[in-house]
């Protein structure tokens, strides 16, 4: 049973919502007193019978599954967790550790939207059922703990920066003791090391680095459009920022970089933290509306496929709902943008051999495969190569590799081991969190860049060894 | 020795507490689910209107520990289901209830291939798309090709004699295994097979192959590999009717062209598969004829024209030809998902699986489409059209007060038509639970009771996948036919939806 019963939040400002598609209308009032009624789930958004009916349970999805092809166990596949929120919203079986276990150890990769013939919504299932679980489900103290650490430090820049700067995270926050004192130390040392170890080295000039407000564009202007800074992009990756902003110049964009943004929820939202996520999505929604731009681009694939779900994110928000749709409508990867405009900037060559590694928020989340190989094709004499068993995720997933280090761990070898099958001169992703989690098993020889990187190296002739060894940060440890 | 199986209620044991303790001592504990939740997955196969919670569920990693589980279920006797990746389309890998599912999705290494003799040896847990991959760069495939082929596995593929779109010129499964390492229902390991297909004594191998788990579980498969030819042509030829597209295909046989494949499918069958994969197939035909020519290159091309011309004179009104590997694929992935991709025109699909000689073609998709309307139900059809092997789809909807019991009711019609026709119930799917109860249409008595026999040989306590197969009173009723509630449904423990 549910440890606690549905709690309605004031927090989440929702106000009064229609429960949704199956669940009609209800009050926070009518929720406290009648508790979860939709089986284990309560009546805010469960997951939709009809979606969960779209399956025809055919096992198509199974290969494509990183969970399945890890432990060959049906539960841990799409298959699997579909029949259980099945069951689950049936009320015939309980929300167990089993039950929770099993979606805490999804990746939320969406291989397996990308893989099923019959065009199962899994997506929009499992972001149903990770916040149902947060409300109705009593994590124990060392995971509650963990979770609360990860969710007041990354999403804040100048937090992580601090972190990053000051030593180790471990002994920076003192949490050994803080755990020695909880006894939890047996569980979470190996999550804590994973974090530890993802961290690149950072006494880089690029954690200092700050966008600037607006760049204009280099000639007429196409488009203005804001860019999100992030907050693990801006202080990981400040460098794929610049030199975003810089394409976008070249090709033609005003860019806006509103100073007022923040972390746009994805991580929050990801892990079923829907409070956090909502509010997170208001503010920037509320920081890209001052600056009036025609489209908002992204260089984080994770975010992107976040801030292109606002829209039902705030579907309740009567204040928000259709400002979130109009927001949602204008976000774009900037491959996808880059490639929407058409090259305008003459490019010098930048030889060598790249792996490309299909991000999963970019690929399966948002069916953004064929822009960014386009896009780098604009590049003369660089060689695209395609990864084998490109659909299977690295294991970075937003969190998972912080909070399911040892299945991370093993996905991460594995992604790198077909990557290496290709003999790259480097590998090129479109997310932060791929980015450090390749970076972590890869050859430290072989560098790791953002395809924007390379447009800039190929728009300004700088030369790709040059920018391996002075410039990115990620390639340096 | 008495052909009578000993029916394993009477004297099944129990899987207590202590015995999944053994079980997790044996394997390791991580690998044995009791919870209730877990074993809910298994409850089914890719037919979830038949559904048996099972005690526990195993996932042993090697031979040894497969006959580590089998063992303690024949000390006990406990009945145990052997399991792949649960595509299975009748039942097959269906729990028995209190009894052990032991999944072999485990077991999935690839031992290195005999490039020289062409052949290779795989654990039973091995996608059959994975065999082939496996042996990719040495111009080698695994022939047999499902077209659940990126997921079932070839221990699945082996128990159902599984079969695809090129096994009319290559043959099923049977013809592409030599050798096998089994697990006997008393627990003792047997290596069954040789070298090649031809073999002395008793072929023991194409006994179990097409058994469905009723007589051994598969841990070790050598297979044999083909090398690729020489040259592949594909073309997708529409037709205005599905007589017409039969028509052309008797010509294409007639003509002794032997294709690599034949494979029909009606106008909502392609509905579903474009809208899953996009393959560029015409929306607007009321039929489409997808023939694949392969072999060296100039024989190739000469019958390749001849189909084309073939297809014109039977009124084709439109044909693509594939223009290189990459589209052919494409072809391919589109036809290969119908039935996955089922749930994009319809909640709830019966897919049946019966066999008719070729001639019949025309005659039995008219008599179709007469019972699909008097039902006043859709019916997709796809189709192995080269061997006769139908695979309508009976489409839905569950929540539709009596949709289910007029679409089983059709779906059990449309499989009596096919033996009416001189036919078959099932070409490759197998018998399993969902059509055990037809098999007195289709076998005597006597041929009946020689099948159990043999069971009995292998399986004496009746502990293998007992229900399976056979037509039992307890899956019949009295007098094996056409569904009806069985008495496992009404008392609750399994169900349809
Ligand atoms: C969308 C779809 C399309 C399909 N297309 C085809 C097709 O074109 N052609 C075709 O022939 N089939 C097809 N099938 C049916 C199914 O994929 C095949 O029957 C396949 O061989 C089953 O393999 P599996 O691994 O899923 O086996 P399961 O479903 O898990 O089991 C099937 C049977 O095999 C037994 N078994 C499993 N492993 C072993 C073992 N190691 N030793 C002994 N017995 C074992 C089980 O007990 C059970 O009786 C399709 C299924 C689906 C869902
Ligand atoms: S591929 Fe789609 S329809 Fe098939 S089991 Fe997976 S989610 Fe269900
Ligand atoms: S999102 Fe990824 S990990 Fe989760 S079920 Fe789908 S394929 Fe598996």
């Amino acid at each position: 049973m549910p440890q606690e019963t549905a709690r309605r939040s004031e927090d989440t400002g929702r106000g009064d919502t229609d429960g949704g598609d199956d669940s009609g209308a209800m009050t926070a009032g009518m929720q406290a007193e009648q508790g979860p009624v939709a089986g284990v789930f309560d009546l805010l958004h469960p997951p939709s019978g009809e979606l969960i009916d779209d399956c025809v349970h055919c096992g198509f999805c199974l290969p494509t599954c990183p969970t399945y092809l890890l432990e060959g166990i049906e539960t841990n596949s799409p298959r699997g967790r579909i029949y259980l929120m099945k069951a689950g919203k049936a009320g015939e079986v309980e929300m167990d550790e089993e039950f929770v276990g099993n979606f805490d150890a999804c990746l939320g990769c969406m291989a397996c939207v990308t893989a099923c013939p019959s065009g199962v919504k899994y997506d929009q299932l499992i972001e149903a059922v990770r916040p149902q679980i947060e409300r109705n489900w009593e994590r124990t103290r060392a995971d509650k703990l963990f979770r609360t650490m990860i969710f007041s430090l990354f999403p804040y820049p100048s937090r992580l920066r601090a972190a990053a700067f000051f030593g180790t995270l471990y002994q920076r926050l003192g949490l050994h003791r803080l755990l020695d004192a909880t006894g939890l130390l047996e569980r979470l040392p190996a999550r804590l090391r994973a974090m530890e170890a993802l961290l690149p080295d950072l006494s880089m000039r690029s954690v200092v680095a700050r966008q600037p407000a607006f760049t204009p564009a280099v000639g007429p202007s196409r488009r203005r459009v804001g860019i999100l800074s992030g907050c693990v992009q801006r202080v990981f990756f400040g460098d794929v920022n610049a030199a975003a902003t810089r394409v976008l110049a070249a090709e033609g964009c005003d860019v806006v970089a509103p100073r007022s943004q923040q972390c746009c929820g994805a991580l929050s939202s990801h892990a079923g933290r829907e409070p956090e996520a909502i509010a997170r999505a208001r503010n920037l929604i509320d920081a890209f509306e001052s600056v009036e731009v025609d489209t908002v681009v992204v260089t984080v694939a994770g975010c992107g496929s976040s801030m292109k779900e606002y829209g039902v994110l705030l579907r309740d928000d009567p204040d928000y709902a259709d400002r979130a749709a109009d927001f949602s409508a204008k976000v774009r990867d900037i491959s996808e943008l880059l490639d929407e405009l058409g090259s305008v900037a003459p490019r010098h060559p930048v030889p060598g051999r790249v792996a490309y590694h299909d991000a999963c928020h970019l690929g399966h989340a948002q069916g953004i495969t064929a822009q960014p190989r386009a896009v780098l094709a604009t590049i003369p004499e660089l060689r695209v190569l395609d990864i084998p068993e490109a659909e299977i995720c690295c294991g970075s997933a937003g969190i998972y590799n912080l909070v399911q280090p040892e299945p991370a761990e093993r996905l991460g070898r594995r992604k790198v081991e077909h990557i290496e099958e290709t003999r790259p001169d480097a590998v090129v992703t479109s997310n932060a969190g791929c980015l450090l989690q390749i970076r972590r098993y890869l050859d430290a020889g072989v560098p790791l860049f953002h395809p924007v990187q390379l447009l800039d190296a190929s728009i300004r002739g700088t030369d790709l060894s040059l920018i391996s060894a002075d410039q990115n940060p990620s390639s340096t440890t | 020795m008495s052909a009578q199986l000993v029916d394993v209620d009477h004297q099944a044991g129990v899987v207590t507490d202590e015995l999944a303790e053994e079980l997790r001592r044996r394997l390791t504990p991580d690998r044995i689910i009791t919870d209730e939740t877990r074993l809910r997955t298994f409850e089914c196969d890719a037919i979830t209107g038949y559904r048996v919670v099972p005690a526990l569920v195993a996932f042993p990693e090697t031979t040894e520990e497969v006959a580590a589980v089998v063992g303690v279920c024949a000390r006990e006797h406990i009945p145990y289901v052997a399991r792949g990746a649960g595509t299975g389309l009748s039942g097959g890998a269906l729990p028995v209830a209190e009894g052990i599912v032991i999944s072999l999705a485990r077991m999935r290494k690839v031992l290195p291939p005999d490039v020289d003799n062409q052949r290779m040896t795989v654990e039973p847990g091995v996608t059959n798309a994975d065999i082939s991959k496996a042996v990719a760069a040495h111009d080698l495939y695994f022939a047999p090709d499902p077209s659940s082929q990126i997921v079932c596995t070839i221990g699945g593929n082996i128990a159902e004699n599984s079969g695809g779109a090129h096994c009319l010129k290559y043959g099923f499964t049977t013809n592409h295994v030599y050798a096998m390492t089994l697990v006997l229902p008393d627990a003792s390991v047997v290596t069954v097979g040789g070298d090649g297909i031809e073999q002395c004594g008793p072929d023991l191998r194409g006994a179990v192959i097409g058994s469905e788990g009723t007589l051994a579980i598969a841990t070790s498969i050598t297979v044999r590999l083909l090398r690729k030819p020489e040259d592949v042509q594909t073309m997708v030829a529409d037709f205005p009717s599905a007589a017409q597209a039969g028509e052309a295909v008797s010509g294409i046989i007639a003509a002794g062209i032997v294709p690599a494949a034949v494979e029909m499918l009606d106008e909502l069958a392609i509905e579903a598969c474009e809208a899953a994969v996009h393959a560029g197939y015409s929306l607007d035909t009321a039929a489409a004829l997808v023939v694949e020519i392969d072999g060296p290159a100039a024989q190739c091309e000469e019958d390749f024209d001849r189909v084309q011309e073939i297809c014109q004179e039977a009124g084709s009104t439109h044909v693509r030809v594939a223009a290189d590997a990459g589209e052919r694929m494409l072809i391919w992935k589109g036809r290969k998902a119908a039935f996955a991709a089922m749930g994009r025109i319809s909640p709830d699909y019966f897919v049946q699986d019966g066999v008719i000689p070729r001639t019949k073609l025309g005659e039995v998709l008219a008599r179709m489409e007469e019972m699909a309307s008097e039902a006043g139900l859709r019916v997709a059809n796809v189709f192995h059209a080269g061997d006769g092997n139908l695979h309508p789809l009976v489409l839905y909807n569950a929540a539709t007060e009596g949709e289910s019991e007029r679409g089983e009711e059709l779906s059990t019609a449309i499989a009596e038509l096919c033996v009416e026709m001189g036919g078959s119930i099932t070409g490759e799917h197998g018998v399993g639970t969902d059509k055990a109860c037809s098999m007195p249409k289709m076998f005597s008595e006597d041929d009946l009771e020689v099948m159990k026999r043999l069971r009995a040989a292998f399986d004496p306590t009746g502990i293998s996948n007992p229900g399976k197969i056979f037509p039992t009173p307890r899956l019949c009723g009295e007098k094996p036919g056409p569904y009806r509630e069985h008495p496992l449904e009404a008392s609750g423990q399994i169900e349809r939806m």
